[in-house]
């Protein structure tokens, strides 16, 4: 299973956006929904991407720009396609305003650290034992992680489901895995 | 005639209600004097404030008498305050050059917006001074200072996005000797559009039977992040500055058409909600963060 990555350096896309911008600061949703409307294009053709977008060269992000490009995208999957996204060099500074969008919105977001992959946001019990399951096995059939997790194989499944359909896991039949693991 | 409008010695966000029920009397077409002769101090909010009355002046230009105390009309020269008057006023008296000179205690002068980019430029430009003003003299956590631009770049954005008419931001440090005696940093933003209520009241989200007035339309935007665009992800952005406000025990007050909400912390005095006050069109907002003290 392959599956085309693409590597979004936020900082780029801005000043492409932007002319004669000398800042590196996301902010105003105008220039939100332009860099968002950037990623999209890229994302337009394929039916399964993984999407890394890089926050490393971007200064600050406001709670506006964080709504129209992380909100927006976790939000509106294309239609037919599977788009995963993991961000990249986010700092503290950068969580303050995307921490309120994915509250405000109920959402959660796969985070790339130093050690690997966290996901970050609005997640249920199930959904966040789940994800500590998958993450120690890299690839699990819900009878695993049920196992792990010391539930009900069922419950362990709709968490799964649900974490899939939010886009924050990958799906091989009867198997899951990190949306890092496709990379 | 000419109505000579009296512009109080110190002109902050409270006097300047003083401003404003002198005008609420007149007519549009009334011809006015504004007499700032006597003015010795003013905050950013009341130079913003001065400027947005002179944007609501069209139909006969008024004049304006610039402070006699060099001092002062020095200050409002360094703060940009004549370069913008000049179009909106005739100004009389003796009115300073700018020299160049920037004053320490001013972070961002008078800057109009009017656009996305107006936003970016002052943010960024903000960024550049806000260590060394935030961190260093007030004792804020250094984390503070992307919180503080966030917080500028979103009621920035809220001439943009619901003003219709273009306003002016300015960001100055001073210390609040009787009020608080300590060093605050404020933002204030001003405009003459078309305010919250009228704003609001484009997406028709309220019930016709319920209260509406500006005081609802201001609890309703500012507490409650209502917002008049259908996206549910709209009005966070006060929200967010509420939320930076209230963290580092600042002061957020918005004042549009004839009431004025405020969040107010344990060291002011003001109160949260004033209705009836005289019209003024648009909104004007004012962020307080004091210098943090050990406890």
């Amino acid at each position: 299973m392959t599956t085309p990555t693409n590597h979004i350096d936020l900082g780029t896309v801005l000043r492409q956006t932007l002319a004669a911008n000398l800042y590196s600061n996301l902010v105003t949703r105008p220039t939100g929904r332009a860099v968002r409307t950037q990623i999209e294009l890229l994302l337009k053709d394929a039916d399964r991407t993984l999407t890394v977008i890089d926050f490393s060269h971007v200064q600050m992000i406001d709670f506006s720009c964080a709504d129209e490009v992380i909100a927006k995208l976790m939000l509106t999957p294309p239609a037919g396609r599977e788009t995963y996204f993991v961000v990249r060099g986010m700092t503290d500074d950068h969580w303050h305003a995307i921490e309120q969008v994915l509250e405000h919105h109920g959402l959660a977001i796969i985070v790339e650290r130093g050690d690997g992959v966290d996901l970050l946001g609005v997640l249920d019990e199930g959904e966040t034992r789940a994800w500590e399951a998958l993450k120690r096995r890299g690839r699990a059939s819900s009878r695993q992680v049920a196992a792990d997790m010391g539930a009900a194989e069922p419950d362990a499944r709709d968490a799964l489901e649900r974490m899939w359909r939010r886009r924050l896991i990958a799906r091989h039949d009867e198997h899951f895995m990190p949306v890092s693991a496709l990379s | 005639m000419t109505t000579v409008i009296n512009v109080p010695p110190s002109l902050d966000e409270n006097t300047f209600e003083q401003v404003l029920e002198q005008l609420a009397a007149l007519p549009d077409d009334a011809k006015t004097l504004f007499d700032a002769r006597h003015c010795k101090w003013a905050s950013p909010y009341g130079l913003a404030s001065l400027l947005t009355i002179g944007q609501t002046r069209l139909h006969i230009r008024p004049t304006l008498a610039v402070p006699e105390a060099d001092d002062t009309a020095s200050y409002w020269a360094r703060s940009n305050f004549f370069h913008f008057a000049e179009d909106l006023f005739d100004l009389t008296g003796i009115v300073p050059r700018r020299s160049g000179q920037k004053d320490s205690q001013v972070l961002l002068e008078l800057t109009p917006i009017s656009n996305t980019e107006d936003v970016h430029e002052v943010v960024g430009r903000i960024q550049e001074r806000a260590q060394q003003i935030i961190s260093k003299e007030l004792g804020i956590d250094s984390k503070a200072i992307v919180g503080f631009a966030m917080t500028l770049s979103e009621v920035c954005q809220n001439i943009i996005e619901h003003a219709g008419l273009g306003g002016w931001v300015m960001v100055q440090t001073y210390k609040w000797k009787r009020r608080l005696g300590r060093r605050v940093v404020v933002i204030a933003v001003c405009d003459a559009g078309m305010g919250f209520r009228k704003s609001l009241e484009t997406s028709g989200s309220h019930s016709p039977g319920d209260r509406w007035d500006d005081a609802a339309a201001l609890e309703a935007a500012v507490i409650r992040g209502v917002s008049r665009f259908r996206d549910p992800g709209r009005g966070q952005g006060l929200a967010g500055v509420r939320k930076y406000v209230g963290r580092w025990n600042g002061k957020l007050s918005v004042r549009s058409g004839t009431a004025r909400i405020a969040l107010v912390p344990d060291w002011d005095e003001d109160v949260p909600l004033k209705e009836r006050m005289p019209y003024f069109p648009g909104s004007q907002i004012q962020v307080t963060i004091p210098e943090r003290v050990a406890r």
